[in-house]
């Protein structure tokens, strides 16, 4: 059954604390009409993949800018896979050398955006992934 | 025609000028949302009184500077914050950065060691060497400084929740060199509250953070009388988006706030408040940043002469460090960064920095590589030696609009401490939120006006070309987390543990008393007890905090 809304968590994963840029976002899609919930920072794979299910997400925003992005973001995409719930679009952004973006597509991260990214982007990328779903 | 007043040359002049051709937007602002005229003259500086406003160079209310003749004697410290990998790569590092003509060293940590994990520990995942150097015990602070003598270096180091551990490193391995305590300089951050507002690397809560802040005030007043024992960062606050005004005003809370505790806990003001330094961002409005940084000075002089009453000149004048703002720069068209960080570094010099760190062009990819740094250094030369801003002191003073800006900036923050003292102050401030929600709407707006096109990004949201991708990115290799967990494996191997479990037994019932917690600190150094050792035993004794989440 389709929902009215999106539902969207927006997590920060690792230990760094620069939040504004998932503030941002987080603020941004909720403006744009999807409820969400926003994680708050030095939250464990684990934690995002158990808050993930428990909120019935339909997509998961990451955001890391300490370079931890490689070996933590995938680890979220595997424990949705082991939940089998890799139907939750994962996207991801933050400080992340372009070289490492097809590594993390292939981890199932669906898009980086990567800083100057219009919020308006991320939108229209998630209700036209999201959607339907 | 001459006009004899703004007014009537607003009327004779400027209208029929308005009504030939629009201005390019309807109103003008600073970053901290207040309108600008179209030009400034001595009628906006009505009540100025030069004495009382401005004074001379050195001496209150410092408003052009701290010292008498400022970079006439010495150029102001260029030191670039740095660290990555392991202790091995980042000294050599330090090595290229002192080489090249860099004149104080700036210790970048990871963020287990900012948080108190080992590198061993299971939250360290991935973040092992990534944002600084890891530093898990005296042993790697031994090879840090390899070669490196203490006694002619001044280190800053960006160091908060665990500030106090890596001090007593630092002191341990000062004494391993044969140098005194009190011979040592340099900075610890030691600015817990801006952490729980913007920066997030806290540990404890509130309370115990504070003690242990005011526990070094307290020991480097006796025992490292020339170490600057805290760093008052605003730095952070601007990153995470606040303005200019917001900036200064809860800054300067949160220094009340720490002075506060310093006389709380039973110290005489002028014993303590010479060493408190700060910690600025200097970001894109030029002009605005000038002030801002002028403005802070006579604020905080006025602040501790009048308010603290503080007899010793020197607790009056606030010295301050500054770092161009990352968050200024663009990942599109890289290259355009030098030049933001350029007229950022401009801002800084004008406006009387005691240190300054140059942003590098590829960092909104990943931390600096050596070309870049090198630029970056470069700048700071170039405005120090080719420029001529460095041969005389203040040299936008008495320009009607910065003197103006001055004013309004400093009326901005004197109200936002105002509004903070009226909650409770700067803690209690924290834990409603006041101050992240403050800067989370600020850093909303400034999006926005991204987005809309009302404020331009060159390269992002206007004058967009395609531009080649970096080469020579700076990597943290995988196999930096291994060989540092080796190497904290085979320490705890190595040393002698009853003599780590004694230290750590101190550490504890001292954290449990209200003595002063830095020897027992400097004496688990010592013993080569680790930090993730020490913070367990903080951990346990004084619990933790979660982040004062506002959304």
């Amino acid at each position: 059954m389709a929902k009215d809304r999106i539902r969207v968590l927006v997590a920060k994963p690792g230990l760094d604390g620069h939040d504004r840029g998932a503030k941002v976002v987080a603020r941004a899609l909720r403006d744009a009409g999807m409820e969400v919930i926003y994680s708050g920072i030095r939250q464990t794979p684990e934690m995002i993949v158990q808050s993930a299910i428990q909120e019935d997400a339909d997509v998961v925003g990451l955001s890391i800018l300490s370079g931890a992005h490689l070996e933590l973001f995938p680890l979220v995409t595997e424990g949705l896979r082991n939940q089998g719930r890799d139907d939750i679009l994962v996207i991801g952004g933050g400080i992340i050398p372009g070289d490492d973006i097809q590594a993390l597509q292939q981890a199932g991260v669906k898009a980086i955006f990567g800083p100057g990214t219009s919020t308006e982007d991320i939108v229209s990328f998630i209700r036209q992934e999201a959607s339907g779903r | 025609m001459t006009s004899n007043s703004k007014q009537e040359w607003r009327d004779g002049t400027l209208a029929p000028a308005l009504k030939r051709a629009a201005e390019r937007q309807e109103v003008f602002e600073t970053s901290s949302g207040q309108e600008i005229d179209v030009v400034y003259t001595p009628e906006d500086l009505q009540d100025f009184d030069y004495t009382r406003d401005l004074g001379y160079p050195g001496e209150y209310p410092f408003t052009r500077g701290v010292q008498a003749n400022m970079y006439r004697g010495r150029i102001w410290t260029i030191r670039q914050y740095a660290g990555f990998g392991t202790a091995e790569e980042t000294n050599q590092r330090y090595r290229y950065l002192l080489d090249q003509g860099q004149t104080g060293l700036s210790v970048a940590f990871d963020l287990p060691t900012q948080i108190g994990y080992d590198s061993d520990h299971s939250l360290a995942i991935g973040e092992v060497g990534k944002v600084g150097v890891a530093i898990d015990s005296l042993r790697d602070m031994e090879i840090l400084f390899q070669d490196i003598p203490l006694s002619k270096v001044s280190t800053s180091m960006t160091i908060n929740a665990t500030a106090p551990i890596l001090l007593a490193m630092y002191i341990a391995l000062g004494r391993q060199q044969g140098v005194e305590p009190a011979d040592l300089t340099g900075t610890i951050q030691n600015d817990i509250l801006k952490e729980y507002i913007a920066r997030g690397t806290h540990i404890f809560p509130p309370r115990p953070s504070m003690r242990l802040t005011t526990d070094i005030f307290a020991y480097c007043a006796r025992q490292v009388p020339r170490w600057n024992t805290i760093s008052i960062s605003g730095y952070h606050i601007r990153e995470a988006g606040s303005t200019a005004a917001q900036e200064i005003g809860f800054t300067l809370a949160n220094g009340i706030a720490y002075v506060k505790a310093a006389i709380d806990a039973g110290l005489e003001v002028d014993s303590f408040a010479p060493r408190l330094s700060f910690f600025f961002n200097s970001h894109l409005n030029f002009l605005e940043e000038v002030a801002k940084f002028r403005a802070a000075r006579r604020l905080w002089a006025r602040i501790m002469r009048e308010e603290f009453g503080a007899k010793d000149q020197r607790s009056w004048t606030l010295r301050f460090h500054t770092q161009t703002a990352g968050c200024s720069l663009t990942a599109p068209q890289p290259h355009n960064n030098i030049v933001r960080t350029a007229l950022e570094a401009l801002a800084a010099a004008l406006g009387g920095s005691q240190s300054l760190h140059t942003n590098s062009f590829d960092e909104a990819y990943a931390p600096p590589s050596e070309e870049a740094v090198t630029v970056a250094v470069r700048t700071q030369q170039l405005l120090a030696h080719e420029s001529g801003i460095a041969d005389v002191v203040d040299p936008l003073g008495g320009a009607y609009y910065i003197e103006h800006l001055t004013n309004s900036l400093e009326n901005q923050a004197r109200e936002y401490i105002g509004k903070i003292d009226s909650l409770g102050g700067a803690v209690a401030a924290i834990e409603q939120g006041y101050q992240q929600r403050e800067i989370q709407d600020a850093s909303y707006r400034y999006q926005k006006e991204v987005e809309s096109g009302r404020r331009t990004v060159v390269g992002v949201n206007k004058f967009v070309s395609p531009y080649p991708e970096i080469e020579g990115l700076l990597r943290v290799k995988p196999e930096v987390e291994k060989r540092q967990q080796e190497r904290t494996a085979q320490l705890r191997k190595e040393r002698y543990n009853a003599e780590v479990d004694r230290t750590l037994k101190r550490l504890e019932d001292t954290a449990r008393s209200t003595d002063n917690t830095m020897p027992a600190f400097l004496e688990c150094a010592e013993a080569y007890a680790t930090l993730g050792e020490m913070c367990d035993v903080l951990r346990n004794v004084f619990s933790t905090q979660k982040e004062f989440l506002v959304f």
